[in-house]
């Protein structure tokens, strides 16, 4: 497998990757360095990859198990604060605003979920993968996944709502 | 799509147990506009995860890894400790000759009041020597 080849396998994916490695890391640099690195480490172990049948999910794997172990390392852990571009405003009179900052409310509260709830509704409803392929991806079973998933949809919603009414009453 | 079965699928959507054609048909009902009032929630969850789809990794990806910058720390201890130890070395040769200078020294000196003492012993010697000769010829004429 020469460099062309492997570029056409793995550059598909690459914001996928991306997206889940800021999902979980929380900033911008953070992810882009673990998909750098990433691509790194699927790169140098070339070989294995093509007895692979879905690469794909071999390199959602990866970044899962490469953020947890960033944000088990200190380093990470001081980045973690980092962010704050998705601040609540408190009053917005625009409506068009208004919306928008529900719209980023929703970044918000998954960043409160659980991470395993946060990977599976990034898999499923940002990237839209089917069940299995999550499965494969997380190691979960099947049930256990969709349990997860139900909880932090139902978690988003509510919370949702909760902050509407505020703002009404 | 009726409002009824956008329902539907929503109850089935919080249970996660809708097909990604399902979601397909929910994320076109909620991002398309016009949303129901009671259902605005899922407007705004819908939206933000299409919105989300969107950003991507710009940078390009280098595959020939910049090590260079690990290695040369590495390399920087080798040099360092390479250093330490010839520091060292040389440490010890010019203290050697220093100690060894001492010593000279000091066996200078040594020899040279060992000198003196036996001279000055000599002397003494002489001295008793002529003392015991007196003591003998005084015996023989006594006796």
């Amino acid at each position: 497998m020469n460099q062309s080849d492997f570029l056409k396998v793995v550059l598909p994916f690459k914001d996928k990757v991306f997206r889940l490695a800021k999902r979980l890391l929380v900033s911008t640099e953070e992810a882009e360095d673990a998909t750098q690195e990433l691509f790194f480490k699927l790169w140098r172990s070339k070989e294995k990859i093509a007895d692979y049948k879905n690469v794909e999910a071999f390199a959602m794997t990866m970044t899962k198990n490469y953020c947890y172990d960033r944000l088990k390392s200190k380093q990470a852990s001081n980045l973690t604060l980092v962010h704050s571009n998705y601040k609540e405003k408190e009053t917005s009179l625009d409506k068009k605003v208004e919306h928008q900052d529900s719209v980023n409310q929703v970044h918000q509260l998954i960043e409160k979920l659980p991470e395993n709830q946060k990977i599976i509704i990034q898999l499923r409803d940002v990237e839209q993968y089917d069940f299995d392929e999550i499965c494969k991806m997380v190691d979960m079973k099947p049930t256990a996944v969709r349990v997860a998933l139900s909880r932090a949809r139902k978690t988003i919603r509510e919370e949702l709502i909760k902050k509407h009414n505020y703002g009404v009453s | 799509m009726e409002l009824a079965n956008i329902e539907k699928l929503v109850e089935k959507y919080l249970n996660a147990e809708t097909s990604l054609q399902e979601e397909t048909t929910l994320r076109n009902y909620f991002t398309g506009g016009n949303v129901a009032q009671h259902l605005q929630e899922y407007e705004y969850m819908f939206n933000y995860f299409a919105t989300t789809k969107d950003e991507t990794y710009t940078k390009t990806i280098e595959l020939e890894p910049k090590k260079s910058k690990k290695r040369n720390f590495k390399w920087l201890s080798v040099a360092a400790f390479i250093m330490l130890l010839f520091s060292v070395f040389v440490g010890k040769i010019a203290h050697d000759k220093a100690q060894e200078k001492k010593a000279e020294k000091i066996y200078a000196q040594v020899t040279k009041g060992l000198k003196l003492l036996s001279t000055n012993l000599k002397k003494g010697e002489n001295a008793v020597a002529t003392l015991y000769t007196y003591e003998n010829t005084v015996n023989k004429i006594l006796k």
